[in-house]
This record gives structure tokens, sequence and C-alpha cells, in this order.
């Protein structure tokens, strides 16, 4: 075995019974996560399934580095993210991770190419910004602020701020909740993309199942547990998606 | 290239700019007045002291009434002194080509080895020749007053002899940095001459030859001061001597360090106010755009921002913020501290321009503003850098209110659902609700102290003019005289009454404390001069004992029907023992009163008379004064109306400075917390209000709820303000109580309404901003938005 293959052979995200309790001490508890054990193979795209309230968004979370899990271990790649300081998760999220959310979550008072540019100035080795923009179809609205765009166009921002430091990971939460069916194909024409082009290890929450199919893995979630793994053969593509 | 954040911070600035713009005011307004105050004390002092060296200003000051020569040797002699000078000092009365009032002169003798202390610095023309009868250098302000140069002429009536003196050169000194005329409360250059002549002149004109009657002294470093003044005591007691005494009673001295005291307790008091005001609108401004801004932050972390990163970002707005407030209060202390020194330049005598500009204190003022600002960022900052990143994501929890108390009472009381709106938020953040009417209340208590500081000089005035001292002129006499002088002076053209005085120079004790001054003699019943009891009523002087003047009770520790131990100085030797009737009211100096026939009795000799005060027929004011200036007995008359007017115009200009400055500052004030106040209420309440316009409000009633809360606050301050501004007015009462000047504590219910109505004005003008925005608030945009 040679020890290139070997590097390959150690999966981007691996938990080992990952649990997340909320509350106690005066509320009820809430088991958010209760034991997950998961390995994402480097490269793939995997999509999240589950009912709201099943803790899709607090493991993207854990394993983003934006929050610390009550028991259990996670590693990226072969660095265990439960092991680290607020100050090491922090350089941790500068260097591997992207994140998109299902609010967009841009700075008002940047342009698009100014969000972006939040990103590539504390990334080691980013992209140009316009050269991120150029990657979801924005190249002409660099100059736009996010109130002058809409819904899907502040999405792609969003998208080509998280790939524009060429991440290791890219964890969307709903990327597409808030978009209808043609400007969210839009964005999962932008995710396919990246994944194919950079082999970014990419996940992304939704809850319209039929994205599952654009995925190498569906992983589906209830009650804070995995209950279901499932490995497509064959894969769609976005434009391909029901909505 | 700027980075992004960067932008972001820049484009906040500029979406914040009139909130930004009201704090920097007031951070501008604390630094300028810090620079001001900090600056023109250190240049006094400096100027001083630079001032002081050059020409050897005397440590201790004595006069007698008529000492040998010889003396000087034993002064000298005295451990600690370093050099001594022995002068012949007298008071002259000048006929000035032009001026129909006589105007009043101070001869000081040139040692014919030349002055080596309290040494005249020779502004123009020359000293006069030693062996001159004639000649004088006078003072430049008065030369300059009167349009004198030297070779110029003037007449002089000095122990009833008129001399011709001829203007040789003029001269500053300091001794006479600040200069009052007997008599006077303000500086009359034109009126007041201060004259230097050779030695043998003047010791001929007083006749003082072979003898003194004026000793200075310099002392070595190491010298003890009390003792060297106990020894000078003792040598000059049996020629009359009435004390000497220090730096802090010589005239001019005492005014500068008056003047010193005065900046200082205005740089102590007012920038701490402004800059913790500064403080706390950061604080709240900042403290809001975090709240607003917490998914931003979560978003930033979530990037890969580190936590000081974030905290710097905010800290960085509040130093925007400061920087321009610092820049402005440089700019507006600079012209300040300028427009200070030429006032200045106007009361006080230096030889050079104050130079009120020191790189040091504008970097002290920069840091301590920017300082100011950074305290109040600090717990804004530190909340942004706490946020974790997982909970900013999440929208925050909408903010719990709860029923309680006010739910009953409302209910009770019928409150309108806009009315419970505005209650429910003001107790939402009662912290921020108390800072805000806090804030509001100092601006409404700086005006108050604004309008006590007039209203109390107006009742200085009133008493001291028009309750006590009510005779149109008093003359003082070279020399004692009898009774006699009395009907002499009611043939002078014009006078309708006359009412003798008699000054006797004393040492008042009781145990250790004991105090230097002269104890008034007047004939009972005066109708003049009076004294007034502690209410500012006259009474008339008690058959036995001695009126104390307030402060002098209170110095010497003693209440009425307790005794006072009196020591004759001057060339009357011995001690009485007096009861003390009763306490007088005085604002200006301290006194002691008694009957004019019980004090001769004391003394076991016949009344005798210093000085007259006249009431007099105003229309034959020209002729009257004609007669004064050739009347030989008299050393200086004092016209008390014009003593007033140029005490009220001094006043009221000093008055009129400082009455803009405390506007400026208590707008400044209440604008900046009034305005920020409400606009961070606006971006709380946009949905809120948004969607009440949407179900039917109209644009007033929305306005209402939002400036309800405003309306509220400021109402609440004002009685704060009051209580906060009477105890500004009461430590300034405390401040200036000196034996130069006291003033009373006068509190009228015009000055608090007048106080409360600017502010209320300026609450009202902020609020009316803030509405403004609020009607050009776009509904749609606000609801789209995610909070
Ligand atoms: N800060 C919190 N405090 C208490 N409970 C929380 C908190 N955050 C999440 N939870 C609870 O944890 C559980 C999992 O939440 P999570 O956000 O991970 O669900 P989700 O699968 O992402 O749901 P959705 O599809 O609605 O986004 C839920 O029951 C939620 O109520
Ligand atoms: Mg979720």
């Amino acid at each position: 075995m040679s020890v290139k293959r070997a590097i390959q052979d150690i999966p981007a995200f691996r938990t080992r019974g990952i649990t997340k309790i909320y509350g106690g001490r005066g509320t009820a508890e809430v088991r958010a996560l209760d034991g997950v054990d998961l390995d994402l193979p480097e490269g793939e795209l995997v999509v999240l399934l589950g009912p709201s309230g099943s803790g899709k968004s607090t493991l993207l979370n854990i394993i983003g580095g934006l929050d610390h899990a009550t028991s259990g271990q996670a590693w990226f790649r072969d660095q265990d993210l439960t092991a680290m300081t607020d100050r090491q998760l922090t350089r941790y999220r500068r260097d591997n991770v992207g994140f998109v959310f299902q609010f967009y979550n841009l700075v008002a008072s940047l342009t698009a190419r100014e969000n972006v540019a939040l990103v590539t100035d504390v990334a080691p080795n980013p992209m140009r910004p316009e050269e991120a923009l150029a990657l979801v179809g924005l190249q002409n609205r660099q100059g736009h602020f996010p109130a002058q765009m809409s819904g899907g166009e502040q999405q792609r921002v969003a998208i080509a701020r998280a790939i524009a430091k060429r991440p290791g990971v890219l964890l969307c939460d709903e990327p597409t909740g808030a978009l209808d069916s043609k400007t969210g194909t839009a964005v999962l024409a932008a995710l396919e993309d990246v994944n194919t082009r950079f082999g970014t290890t990419t996940l992304v929450i939704t809850h319209n199942a039929g994205i599952r199919k654009m995925a190498h893995r569906v992983i589906r979630f209830q009650d804070g547990r995995v209950v279901e793994i499932e490995e497509n053969e064959t894969r769609i593509r976005a434009h391909e998606v029901t909505w | 290239m700027l980075h992004a954040l960067d932008r972001k911070l820049l484009r906040d600035v500029w979406r914040l700019k009139a909130q930004a713009l009201a704090i920097s005011l007031v951070l501008a307004c604390g630094v300028a007045i810090f620079l001001t105050g900090m600056g023109m004390v250190r240049a006094l002092d400096a100027t001083l002291e630079d001032y002081y060296n050059r020409q050897h200003f005397a440590h201790v000051f004595a006069s007698a009434r008529r000492a040998p020569i010889s003396l000087l040797g034993d002064v000298e002699a005295i451990d600690g002194v370093q050099t001594a000078e022995a002068r012949v000092v007298g008071s002259v009365v000048l006929d000035l080509p032009g001026r129909i009032a006589p105007a009043a002169g101070r001869v000081i003798s040139l040692p014919d080895a030349g002055p080596t202390l309290n040494v005249p610095l020779l502004v123009s023309g020359q000293y006069p020749r030693k062996t001159a009868q004639n000649e004088v250098a006078v003072t430049e302000r008065f030369a300059a007053a009167n349009g004198f140069r030297p070779g110029d002429r003037f007449a002089a009536i000095a122990d009833g002899k008129r001399l011709l003196l001829t203007i040789t050169g003029t001269v500053r000194s300091p001794e006479f940095i600040y200069t009052l005329p007997p008599g006077g409360l303000m500086p009359d250059d034109a009126g007041y001459a201060i004259m230097w002549m050779p030695h043998t002149a003047t010791a001929g004109v007083f006749g003082m030859s072979g003898a003194f009657n004026d000793l200075t002294v310099k002392l070595r470093r190491d010298a003890n001061r009390q003792a060297v003044i106990d020894a000078i005591d003792r040598l000059l007691a049996p020629w009359g001597g009435v004390g000497a005494h220090k730096r802090d009673l010589q005239m001019s001295h005492a005014f500068m360090q008056a003047e010193l005291d005065q900046l200082r307790n205005m740089s102590a008091v007012l920038p701490p106010i402004l800059f913790g005001v500064t403080a706390f609108l950061v604080n709240m401004v900042l403290g809001r755009i975090v709240t607003l801004e917490r998914s931003e932050i979560g978003l930033l972390k979530a990037l890969g921002y580190r936590d000081s990163e974030i905290a710097m970002h905010y800290l960085m707005l509040a130093t925007l913020v400061a920087a321009l407030g610092v820049c402005l209060g440089w700019a507006a202390g600079a012209w300040l501290s300028s427009g200070m020194s030429h006032l200045y330049a106007k009361f006080f005598d230096f030889p050079w321009l104050v130079e009120p500009h020191a790189i040091d204190v504008y970097a002290i003022a920069g840091l301590i503003g920017l300082a100011s600002a950074g305290i109040g960022a600090l717990r804004a900052a530190w909340a942004a850098a706490a946020l974790a990143p997982a909970v900013a994501m999440s929208p925050p929890a909408p903010p719990a209110f709860r029923r309680g108390v006010l739910d009953a009472v409302s209910g009770w009381l019928r409150l309108p659902q806009t009315a419970m709106m505005v209650l429910r938020g003001l107790l939402r953040w009662p912290l921020r609700a108390a800072f805000t009417s806090l804030g509001l209340s100092l601006g409404v208590a700086i005006l108050v102290a604004s309008n006590f500081m007039l209203d109390s000089l107006d009742a200085v005035i009133e008493t001291a003019f028009f309750k006590s001292n009510r005779q149109h002129a008093t003359l003082a006499l070279a020399h004692e005289r009898s009774l006699s002088a009395v009907s002499d002076a009611r043939h002078l053209p014009g006078v309708l009454m006359v009412e003798p005085q008699f000054d006797l120079p004393v040492t008042m004790s009781v145990g250790p404390r004991e105090k230097k001054l002269a104890i008034s003699a007047r004939p009972p019943g005066g109708d003049l001069a009076r004294t007034l009891n502690v209410d500012e009523q006259p009474i008339t002087l008690p058959e036995k004992g001695v009126l104390l003047s307030a402060k002098l009770a209170e110095h010497l520790g003693v209440q009425p029907g307790d005794q006072v131990h009196v020591t004759l100085s001057g060339l009357r030797k011995g001690e009485m023992i007096l009861p003390v009737a009763a306490v007088t009211q005085q604002y200006i100096g301290i006194g002691a009163y008694m009957r004019l026939d019980t004090l001769a009795a004391h003394l076991g000799e016949a009344p005798r008379v210093t000085s007259l005060n006249l009431w007099i027929d105003t229309d034959v004011l020209p002729e009257l004064q004609a007669a004064l200036k050739t009347m030989p007995a008299l050393a200086t008359s004092v016209m008390l109306t014009d003593v007033r007017k140029s005490f009220q115009d001094t006043i009221s200009e000093n008055v009129r400075i400082n009455t803009l400055l405390f506007l400026t500052i208590s707008v400044l004030i209440t604008i900046g917390v009034a305005y920020n106040g409400a606009r961070i209420q606006l971006s709380e309440r946009a949905r809120e209000l948004a969607s009440l316009r949407i179900l039917g409000f109209t644009r007033a009633e929305v306005s209402t709820i939002l400036l309800g809360e405003t309306a509220l606050l400021a109402v609440m301050a004002q009685p704060l303000g009051w209580l906060i501004g009477a105890w500004i007015a009461w430590a300034m009462m405390a401040g200036f109580d000196s034996d130069l000047y006291r003033i009373p504590l006068v509190l009228t219910p015009q000055n608090f309404a007048s106080a409360s109505l600017v502010t209320l004005a300026a609450v009202t003008t902020a609020a009316l901003f803030v509405r403004r925005r609020l009607d050009k608030a776009d509904l749609i945009a606000v609801l789209k938005t995610r909070e």
C-alpha cells in the first residue's frame, strides 16, 4: 500500500459517539445528538436528510468547528476536533471549512465582491474574489450590495465566499431552503461544480428529498441518530433535480 | 488595499454618522476644556515661575510705619534670608491732564544701588536718574491707558505737596501682574498708577529720610519661612510693623493663584463629566450595534475570524468616533486657549503672551479622549468576542417581556396600549434608562450651575453696594485726623452727607488662631456704610464688643458671646479683649466692625478718623472731583459708583463667556444622549412600529410611542438635574470660599425653570430629527429583513 493511498484512506470526517445535550439544569434536557458514528470519505458530495429537529444542524456545527460536542469524538482528517480549543477551532475554520447557510448571511454593508473578500483576506491560499464570483456566474454583479440582489444570487455569493478560500470541506445548511426551483437549481449546480472541479468534500443538509439523487452518499437522521446510510450507484445532475 | 472588514468599518461609521457626530462633539468638548484648562495652568505656572525668577520676586513682604534703615542689616542677618530690600512706599493722588476725577497712585522707591528684588522690567525709556527729584518710571499699562510717553508730565499730590512728575520710562513688575486700585474690585489701568522714584526723592516726599516702611525679602532655598517671618515681625514690631507675610497674601500673586485654582477646578470637574458621558454613549450605541450584527459576528467567526479580530473591529469603530472627537477637540481647544490667553493679556500684565500650546498636553488630552471611548466600547467588544458562533447564527430569542406590577397598575389606570409599549420599553432596559436619564440630568445640572453663578454674583453686588456700602465715594486720608475732618468734608462742593470711619490695624487671636486685619470703627446708626446680619438685614453697631464677618468668625472659631484677643499693630501698642457681639454677612473680603466711640474708649483717646464716606449730589460731581485733586490731606478717593460699574462690566463679560461655554456643553450632552437614545429605540422597534403602521396607525401615533420613552426619561431627568445642579452650586460656593471672595448659595425657581426649558428644547430637537427618520423609513424593507 503506497503512502499516498494511505492518506486518501483517511476519511474527511470521522465521528465516534458524538452526543450533544442542550439544556438541563432547570429546563428540560434535549438530546440533539445521541451517539453519532459516521465516516465521510474525502471528495464526496454527501446529503443529510431528516425531519426538523433531528439534529442535522447540530452535527454540522460540531464538525464545522462552530460548537462543542457534549461527548464523543470527531476528527477532520487526522485532527481531533473535539480536543481543540476555541482558538484552534477558529484556525481550523479559517484554513479548511467553507460554510453556506439557509439565510445567505451576507454582510449587508459590503458588496458581493467585498463579502467574498472577507474570506480571501484571511485565508492562506485563496482565489481572487472575482474568480470565485465567476465560478457561480456572478462576475457581473461584483459591485452590488445584498439588498440589490435576489435570494438565489445572494446564496450564490455565499457559495462563492465559501469556495474562495479553496476549502477542504464545504458545509451547507439548507442552501436552497429559501429558494424557488429555478434559483435553487442554479445554486445546486454551483455546488456540484465545485465538488467535481476541486474534489471538495461537500456536506449538504436539505429537506428536499430530490436532491439526494445528486449525492454520492445519503445519510438519514432521526432523533439525533443516524438511521440509514445509502450510497448512490448512479447520480443525477443538478439540473435534473425535481422539487 | 483596504480589507473587506475595514470597508465594513468605514461604511458602518458613515451609516452612523449622525450618532457618531453627536458623540464626537461631546468628546470634543471634553478634550477642548481639558486642553484649555491644563494648557493654561501649565503655561501660567511656567510663565509665573520664569517671570518671578528673572525679576527676583520676593518671598516675604512686610511693612512698618517707619523703621530706621539700619534695621536692614538685622533683617539680612536672620537665618534663611538671602536678600532683603528696604523701600519707601506711599500713596498719592494724581491730577491727570484731561481727567476730571482724581486718579490714585502708589510710589515705590528705587534703591540707589538699583533694585535687587521685584526688579521692574523696563519697557520703554529709562529708569529715573538717582539724583532726580521729580522723575518716575510708571507702569506700561498706566502710560498706555492715558497715552503717556517718556517725557510726558503729570501732577501728583503727596502728603499735601503738589509735585510735577516727569515720566522717564515705562515698566512692568512681577509685583503687579494683577493690580487693584485702593478700594477697587477690578483693575483700573487709567486711574491707578504704580510709580518708581529714586530712593532719596521718595524719602523726601514722604518724610522718610534714613528710614523705610516697606520690606521685601528673598529666602534661601532651605529657609524656615515661618521662623523668618516671626523674626521679621519681632524686628519691625517697635517700628509699627503690621505683620510680615508670604506670597500668598501678596495681592497680585494671590489673584494669580486664585485664577490657577479656578482653572484647575474647571479641568477637574467638567472634562470627567464629558468623558463619562462619551463612554456611556459609546457603550450604548456599540452595544446596540453588536446586538444587531449578532448574525454577522457569528458569520465572521464561522469564516474563521479570530475573537480578537472581531473585538478589534468594534473597538476600531469606537476609535474612529473618538479620533474625530479628539481632532475636533484639539481644534476647539487650540482656539479656546488662544482666546483665553488674550483674555489674560487683558487682565494680567505679563511681559510676554502666555503660550498655552504644549504638545504633551495635546497628547494627554487625545489619549484620555481615546481611552474614554475605548472604555465605553469594551463591554460591547467583549460581548462580540464572547458570542459563541453557533449561538450567533441562530436568531436571538425574542426579548422576554413579563407581566408584572406594571400590568396590574395599567389595568387599573386603563392605560392605552401605546402607553404600555412605552412603559415596557423603559422597564426592559432599566439600566440604560437610568443612565440616559442621568445623562440628561447632567445637561440640566450644568445649566443650573451656570445660572447659579449669575444669580450669586448679582447677590454679591446687591449686598456689597446696595445694602452695605451705599456711599457714593470714600476718601482715604493721608494721616489720622480728629472728627473735625467730618465738618471739613461737609464743606466740599456737592457733599450732602459725611460718615467717618477709623481703620485700626490689629492682630486678632483666639488661642492659636490669629488673623491680621483692620478693625473698622464707625459711628452708630450710620446710613451709608452699613453692617448686615447673616440675613442681610442692617444691624446697628453694638455699644460693647465687636462684629465679625462670618468668614473671620469661622477662621477664629468664635461665636457671638465669645471673646477675641486683639493686639494693636502699627504705631499704637497695647492689647484688648473684646466680646463678639454678632456675626455679619459680607462676600468681599473679611472685616471687623465697632462703634467709633467704643474703640476710642478702649484706646483711651479721642475718636480719630482715617477715611470718610460721602453721599453726594452727583450733579456737581466735577466740582467735587476738582476740589479733591487739591485737597491736601487726602491719600486716595474712591468713587464707589465707578467701582460698582467696572465690577459689573467685567463680571458681565466673564459671565457671558461662561454662560456660552456651559450652554454649549449642556446642549451637546443633552442632544448626544437624547438623539442616540431615540435612535437606538428606533432601531429596536423598527419592526414593531412598521407593523403598527401596516395595521393602520398614523405616523403621529407611531412617533408618540417612539418618542414617548425619550420624553418620559427627559422629564424624569429634570428633578435629578436640579438636585445635581444644586450640589454643584454648593460645591462651587465651598470652593470660592476664600478671604478674598465668597459667594452666596442663591438658587431660584427661575434658575431651575430656565435650565429645564433649555434642555427640554434640546431633547425636542433631537427627537424631531429621529422622527424625521421614522417618517422616511421604508416599511416593506423593515419587515423583509430579519433581525
Ligand atoms: N441552543 C439550543 N438550546 C436548546 N436546544 C436546542 C438548541 N439548538 C438546538 N436545539 C435542539 O436540538 C435539537 C436538534 O436541533 P437541530 O437544529 O440540529 O435540528 P435540525 O435537524 O437542524 O432541524 P431543522 O431541519 O429544523 O433545521 C432540536 O430539538 C432543537 O430544539
Ligand atoms: Mg437545521
